[in-house]
């Protein structure tokens, strides 16, 4: 205590100096600005004022369309047997609302295994809305930007580059569920993996980011921007490429591709064989024996 | 009954009546009479049939040249030419080849339906076996020659020959013996070799396979899936490691594999688990107990890894127990600690053999082979 007044006393000694009020207000705009930028909730977030009224949106059509499942306040729901009906949202971030909402996996049309791809249920600004909404509650990923995931401003080398380390990492760590040309595949108990070469570069890189449903999370911790960028560049070059091998038949392996042996070659051969034992065409006249 | 006596020479005695009564009611009609096709009745038909097989014949020559020419023409590979989206030369190739085979069947069966004759004609079947007198021929030829040899007679020849021949196995059991070491008893040659070990040791960093970047415990979040490999196949200057090459390193690579996930420590059953994670991180191999495909199809929300080969279901909660499908032993699982620098690290190599079943292995439960890191 002595210390600390025998130093007050010291810098008090300066308070009228010339600097001193130069310092004070440095001093007061670090204080505010440091105060802001540990309290604010996510540093993805713009300014707040703006921010509030979309929350406010966002809040509202979540009331209408998401509570009944995910709770009033996105806390999550479980039926009376303990079941789960909704997960809570918070923590989630806007980036996993963009994609579910974005993709019209979510609102759920009924419930399931797994919510398919359907026709957005919401426009672009009730999607912001309803982000900014889910956002607010917990800090989350927010939603990538197209400078986070697109080959933009790269030249061809650097392009060529990242597409090659991008399909090494998705060989390694996506082809396991979404077959290693993106065509998705069956998971366990109903559930599937879905096909991602039409997907935007936007919602594979939230995919990734948020994990949804039951896919595993990719975060940058684990998969850094850049590499999250490559794998991208690598799955829309894929789509570019035309099929060197011929007819892809869904590029589901060996089954569709059997099954379209069987089924269509071989058929086509039976029926030709009964149409040739079935078509002889034949005269009423008589051959005039020569011999 | 008297009609049946003229005829019906071949049948057996027990159809004779049944014979009688069909043949008496409905006389065998014979063939129907021949109706003549018009390449058989016009010349000028004939001769146009002719001209068509002669065509198919000669179009299909002109593919199988078109094949060729295609073939050392048409570029292939990524800078190739396409059609309508395919890959032009196994587009051309398919196409050329195809018809070229196809038009030589069609042309055969043209030429058959058309201008080979084409008369119906029945033929009697013969009975397959041989006649009494050629099977008693031949059984007694038999018998007097085992008669002759006297293998009945003399069990001590007999007995002699059987041995000889038995013991002619132990010059193949010498020399096939002698080609190398059981997979089981390699050791000692390099580093991670045979089936017990693999290059994993203590204090070797975690890194993401294809990257090769160590992982911080801290970047994971919770839900978090990787795929990661040993330090060691990524040597640097940083690290000092010697480099791996040709089998070694892909051996050393195909044994050493992980999947990693980080989940709520909370959601971790078995101690083990539990013991050798790093806040909720656990490592097991990736390596299928069954017949040993790399597996990392997870479920996020179950922590079941799944094989894709062949259905197994391993609970990565539980000591990777094996909750589905065939595999007959649960996943080995690697013990997790981190450095002064916060990267992962392995506390050992695996304390069980990784991949599929083996003559010599033992099966212990997690928690006996959990004994054996001190």
């Amino acid at each position: 205590m002595r210390f600390l007044n025998r130093s007050a006393g010291r810098l008090s000694r300066y308070r009228r100096g010339p600097v001193a009020g130069l310092v004070v207000l440095l001093l007061g705009l670090l204080l505010s600005g440091g105060v802001y930028a540990a309290v604010s909730p996510s540093s993805s977030a713009s300014s707040a004022a703006s921010d509030d009224a979309l929350v406010k949106q966002g809040r509202e059509l979540f009331l209408v369309g998401c509570a009944f499942c995910h709770g009033q306040n996105g806390e999550g729901q479980v039926d009376i047997n303990g079941k789960l009906i909704g997960p809570s949202l918070a923590g989630v971030g806007a980036a996993a609302v963009d994609f579910q909402v974005g993709t019209g996996r979510m609102p759920l049309a009924r419930p399931g295994q797994q919510g398919p791809v359907k026709r957005d249920a919401y426009s672009e600004d009730e999607i912001a809305a309803l982000a900014a909404y889910v956002a607010s509650l917990a800090p989350g990923p927010a939603i990538p930007t197209s400078a986070d995931y697109s080959t933009e401003g790269m030249t061809e080398q650097e392009k060529q580059e990242a597409i090659v380390r991008g399909g090494q990492i998705f060989l390694t760590n996506c082809t396991a569920c979404h077959n290693f040309t993106g065509a998705g595949g069956a998971m366990p108990r109903g559930g599937y993996a879905p096909r991602i070469l039409d997907t935007s570069p936007r919602h594979i890189y939230e995919a990734m980011l948020t994990g949804p449903g039951p896919m595993d999370n990719f975060s940058n911790g684990n998969l850094s921007p850049e590499e999250k960028r490559d794998v991208i560049a690598y799955i829309q070059s894929m789509k570019e490429q035309p099929g060197y091998g011929g007819f892809s038949l869904g590029n589901l392996g060996p089954v569709s591709e059997g099954m379209f042996a069987w089924l269509v070659g071989l058929g086509i051969c039976v029926a030709f064989a009964v149409w040739i034992a079935a078509h002889t065409t034949r005269s009423s006249k008589k051959k005039e024996l020569q011999a | 009954m008297s009609a049946d006596s003229s005829h019906d020479t071949g049948h057996e005695p027990g159809h004779e009546v049944i014979n009688a009564r069909t043949d008496a009611l409905l006389a065998d009609p014979g063939l129907p009479d021949h109706v003549w096709r018009p390449t058989d009745v016009d010349a000028k038909a004939e001769k146009r049939a002719e001209r068509q097989v002669a065509t198919l014949f000669g179009l299909s020559a002109i593919c199988t040249v078109l094949f060729v020419v295609f073939y050392i023409t048409l570029e292939t590979g990524v800078d190739g030419p396409t059609i309508i989206g395919l890959g032009a030369s196994n587009v051309a190739l398919g196409v050329s080849l195809g018809l070229a085979l196809l038009l030589i069947g069609i042309g055969v069966i043209q030429w058959a339906r058309k201008l080979m004759g084409d008369h119906e004609i029945s033929e009697l079947r013969h009975p397959a076996s041989s006649s009494e007198g050629d099977r008693a021929e031949t059984l007694a030829a038999l018998n007097a020659g085992l008669e002759e040899s006297g293998i009945g007679r003399r069990p001590l020849v007999r007995n002699t020959l059987l041995g000889s021949v038995a013991l002619l196995a132990a010059p193949a059991v010498v020399m096939l013996r002698d080609l190398g070491p059981l997979p089981n008893e390699v050791v000692g040659e390099y580093e991670g070799a045979g089936l017990h070990h693999t290059v994993w040791r203590k204090g070797m960093r975690v890194v993401r396979d294809v990257v090769g970047t160590p992982v911080k415990a801290s970047d994971l979040e919770i839900g978090d899936l990787l795929n990661a490999e040993p330090e060691a196949l990524f040597p640097t200057a940083e690290n000092g490691l010697p480099e791996l090459s040709g089998a070694e390193l892909q051996i050393a690579k195909s044994k050493a594999a992980l999947v990693m996930l980080r989940m709520d420590p909370n959601d971790i059953v078995s101690p083990v688990t539990r013991n050798w994670s790093v806040n909720g991180i656990v490592a097991y191999s990736k390596i299928c107990t069954h017949v040993g495909c790399p597996i990392s199809l997870n479920e996020r929300t179950t922590h079941n890894l799944l094989c894709p080969c062949h259905q197994s279901t391993f609970d990565l909660a539980d000591s990777g127990k094996v909750v589905f499908g065939p595999a007959g032993r649960h996943l080995p699982q690697l013990p997790l600690g981190v450095d002064d620098e916060g990267y992962l690290i392995a506390l050992s190599d695996f304390l069980e053999p990784v991949g599929p079943s083996f003559w010599e292995r033992n099966t212990k439960s997690p928690s006996e082979v959990a004994k054996g890191l001190s």
